[in-house]
């Protein structure tokens, strides 16, 4: 099995499958238990969240804890807007958003009557600020956007749109960072509300985390007890939220040496991808170099995705989140590359695990499949 | 050494400016020695500093260690006015001009100063000539300008007779007297806002400190002993160790509330504590007791109180925070970063059983009469013979889950 879905998810690290499996069966208490084992745990679980804030240049008690991005996603999209409709009743979000999120926003405009403006991408794949922009009014308590696109890889230009919405209007920002964790500079002081997720960065699924402001209120979706500030009730996942702290530091140690390795992974496949009849390479050089989306004209993404998936190659057809559904990617439209092209995509997500013998056997494979199948 | 071969700074030494010790005559020599030891306690970590010690001066020589590590401890230690990140070259005007115009040339200043000292009045140039010289060298490399009054960027040269020495800024240091230099004391440490305060000024003036807690298991949570275990670690910063004697007060606790009435039992209980405080004083040689008390802020704190309570000790009581309004407090709190523990919320022998109506105004003869009720000197006794002690350090000891992070 040769493995090109790292933007679904990674491995897990050894290391930090090594300290949970030492944790799992020793500390099992409830961390928020009042006995010696209870404190223990509780103690080891706020050592993480302070090690994860200084890791990123954030206070602790800004780090929140949840199972997976999708539930930080709702959390911060749903839980803001509903505990902030006093001050407005309008929305902002992309056309090109993650499920989690696209799905939060629909539920908010069609079960509680939030009106939701979603802004349009351009033909690279990022959001169309003018549009964003002229979108803001009065009314506007929140603008909801992706740092990098998990189909494409592209960037949003995230610290620009931050600081113009901060400058004209009263909404916060919240930005999912799911895609850009260990691969880019985050520039948290200037969000309001960040999503990530563990098992992208080779942690363990089931773990993940949202950055909040300090000031900032959200009605919690999960009601319960006093775990997370009372805004994500429910027993604490405590060894999973110990090994986030190592989790995180792993990815971010060798973030740059890693993104340099990618990048020229990224322009052997491009240069080999170019060489192939009827490929329109639909990431540009602007994207992260961890995701090639690529169409094979003459050959449909399910045709295309079985048939790697036959020779052992493991490859997306379009955000895995959404995998049942048509093999139509929405983001490739909304990038007006037309419908041809969005139903012939392929997402091919590299790592620093990825070697160079392995985008060989790639292209050959993809050779191969580009001839036979061609329709 | 100084400058790498392309030419960013390394600063390889911290000056370090005395505080209030010029002002102490004779006792000097002893303050600089106190000094120099504490120092070298809070920094013991980093195993490759070394240190030279002058009259008017400490020179910490960095040997590699990270210069701003160094420093986050550095500001906790009594008795420093200021340090400066520096480089030590030797004193020739040539090495000097080029070190300034190194400096400023690393430098995103606009604007920039110099500031000579000539210790050495060997040195051929006098401080002014000095100045222009090593301004004259940036004015006309640079595009940095002079300003006396507001520098963006202030270089300081130090001229001594063999090295000189280039610092950029200034950091504020913690100020007060070396610890120790003052003596001893005993701290009542509870858990909340004051008592760490009241803890801090006195280490300020130079006095060390142990603590004494009360605790009233299973009253009193293990919780509640964490919590002030972690408080004496962030105060311990101050000293470099500080001890953190237990006081297992249960069973005299439980006594006062069956013998004495309700309303006097937080007056009998703190004028227990103060008779245990300063058996443990006598014991520790110390020679007085702190506590965290400000005036009327609770019913055992007005002034009715304190005469009452305080009448079973002819050891000096220090009430650091006796004059300070609670807001005061806590922005100090705030500041030496011990408020977000000290909000906790774990009962301390304080607040659990606490009366209804506590009597503001106790007068001296009904709490001789209450405390007549019962033979208190024995449960007394058996709380200081049964008291323990913790020593705790500035870091947490905790490095065996080291590897989980």
């Amino acid at each position: 099995m040769i493995y090109f879905d790292y933007a679904s998810t990674a491995p897990l690290n050894p290391d930090v499958l090594d300290t949970y499996t030492r944790l799992l069966p020793k500390l099992y208490a409830n961390a928020d238990s009042l006995h010696a084992p209870g404190r223990e745990a509780q103690r080891l679980m706020e050592k993480s969240r302070a090690q994860i804030a200084q890791l990123l240049s954030v206070r602790g008690d800004e780090v929140i804890f949840t199972s997976c991005a999708s539930e930080a996603n709702s959390t911060a999209i749903k839980g803001f807007a509903l505990a902030n409709r006093h001050r407005g009743n309008h929305l902002i979000t992309t056309k090109a958003e993650h499920s989690s999120v696209a799905a939060a926003f629909a539920q908010l405009e069609q079960e509680f009557g939030f009106r939701v403006s979603y802004i349009p991408v351009t033909t690279q794949g990022i959001v169309d600020t003018e549009t964003l922009y002229k979108a803001l009014t009065k009314d506007t308590i929140l603008v909801s956007l992706m740092y990098v696109n998990n189909e494409t890889g592209a960037i949003n230009p995230i610290e620009e749109v931050s600081a113009y919405v901060h400058e004209h209007s009263r909404a916060v920002v919240h930005v999912d960072c799911v895609q850009a964790l260990g691969k880019l500079k985050l520039p948290l002081s200037m969000l309001d509300m960040a999503t990530f997720s563990a098992h992208k960065i080779y942690g363990l699924k089931g773990s993940a985390f949202f950055y909040k402001k300090r000031n900032i209120k959200l009605l919690p979706l999960i009601n319960g007890g006093q775990q997370e500030q009372g805004i994500r009730g429910g027993t604490s996942n405590t060894p999973a939220n110990i090994v986030l702290a190592k989790t995180l530091r792993l990815a971010l140690e060798n973030q740059d040496e890693h993104y340099a390795y990618v990048k020229k992974l990224h322009a052997q496949l491009c240069t080999e991808l170019s060489t192939l009849n009827d490929v329109h390479i639909n990431s540009n050089e602007q994207c992260i170099p961890h995701i090639v989306n690529v169409s094979f004209l003459n050959v449909g993404s399910e045709i295309m995705l079985n048939a790697l998936d036959e020779r052992g190659f493991c490859v997306s057809a379009q955000s895995t989140c959404s995998s049942r559904s048509r093999a139509y990617s929405h983001v490739l439209a909304e990038m007006g590359l037309g419908d041809h092209i969005a139903t012939h995509a392929i997402r091919i997500s590299l790592s620093h695990m990825t070697t160079s013998e392995e985008i060989n056997q790639l292209i050959q494979a993809l050779k191969e499949i580009n001839h036979d199948y061609r329709t | 050494m100084t400058t790498e071969p392309n030419n960013t700074i390394v600063y390889d030494h911290i000056l370090v400016r005395y505080g209030e010790l010029s002002t102490k005559g004779k006792n000097k020599k002893d303050f600089i020695k106190r000094l120099l030891t504490n120092v070298k306690n809070a920094l013991c970590e980093f195993k490759g500093l070394t240190y030279e010690r002058t009259h008017d001066r400490l020179y910490i020589l960095l040997n590699g260690e990270n210069a701003e590590a160094v420093a986050d401890v550095l500001q906790h230690v009594f008795g420093i006015s200021s340090f400066s990140f520096a480089i030590r070259i030797p004193s020739d005007i040539d090495k000097i001009i080029e070190t300034g115009f190194t400096v400023a040339k690393n430098s995103t200043a606009t604007t920039f100063k110099i500031e000579t000292r000539r210790s050495d009045k060997h040195f051929p140039m006098i401080s002014d000539e000095i100045n222009r010289a090593v301004a004259g060298e940036i004015l006309r490399n640079t595009a940095l300008k002079v300003n006396v009054k507001q520098p963006d960027l202030r270089i300081q040269i130090e001229i001594h007779e063999q090295f000189t020495y280039v610092m950029t800024g200034r950091i504020p240091g913690a100020g007060g007297y070396p610890v120790g230099v003052g003596g001893k004391a005993v701290v009542m440490l509870s858990g909340g806002i004051d008592s760490p305060i009241a803890a801090y000024l006195t280490m300020k003036r130079g006095v060390a400190l142990e603590c004494i807690h009360y605790a009233s298991p299973p009253y009193t949570s293990a919780r509640a002993q964490e919590k002030v275990i972690e408080l004496a670690r962030l105060i311990s910063r101050y000293q470099g160790r500080i001890r953190v004697h237990i006081v297992p007060f249960t069973e005299l606790q439980l006594a006062i509330y069956q013998n004495c009435d309700e309303s006097y039992a937080i007056t009998i209980m703190r004028r227990m504590m103060y008779r245990i405080a300063e058996r443990i004083a006598q014991d520790c040689h110390a020679l007085a007791i702190v506590n965290g008390e400000s005036i009327g802020q609770v019913a055992s704190q007005t002034l009715e109180s304190m005469g009452v309570i305080n009448e079973v000790t002819k050891m000096p009581v220090i009430r650091p925070v006796a004059t300070m309004d609670k807001i005061e407090i806590i922005n100090l709190a705030r500041k030496i970063e011990t408020y977000e523990t000290s909000i906790l919320p774990f009962e301390d022998c304080c607040t659990i059983f606490t009366p209804k109506n506590p009597v503001t105004k106790p007068t001296l003869e009904k709490a001789q009469k209450m405390e007549s009720r019962f033979s208190f000197t024995e449960l007394l006794e058996q709380c200081v013979k049964n008291t323990t002690h913790i020593d705790v350090y500035p870091k947490t000891g905790e490095q065996d889950d080291q590897d989980l992070f």
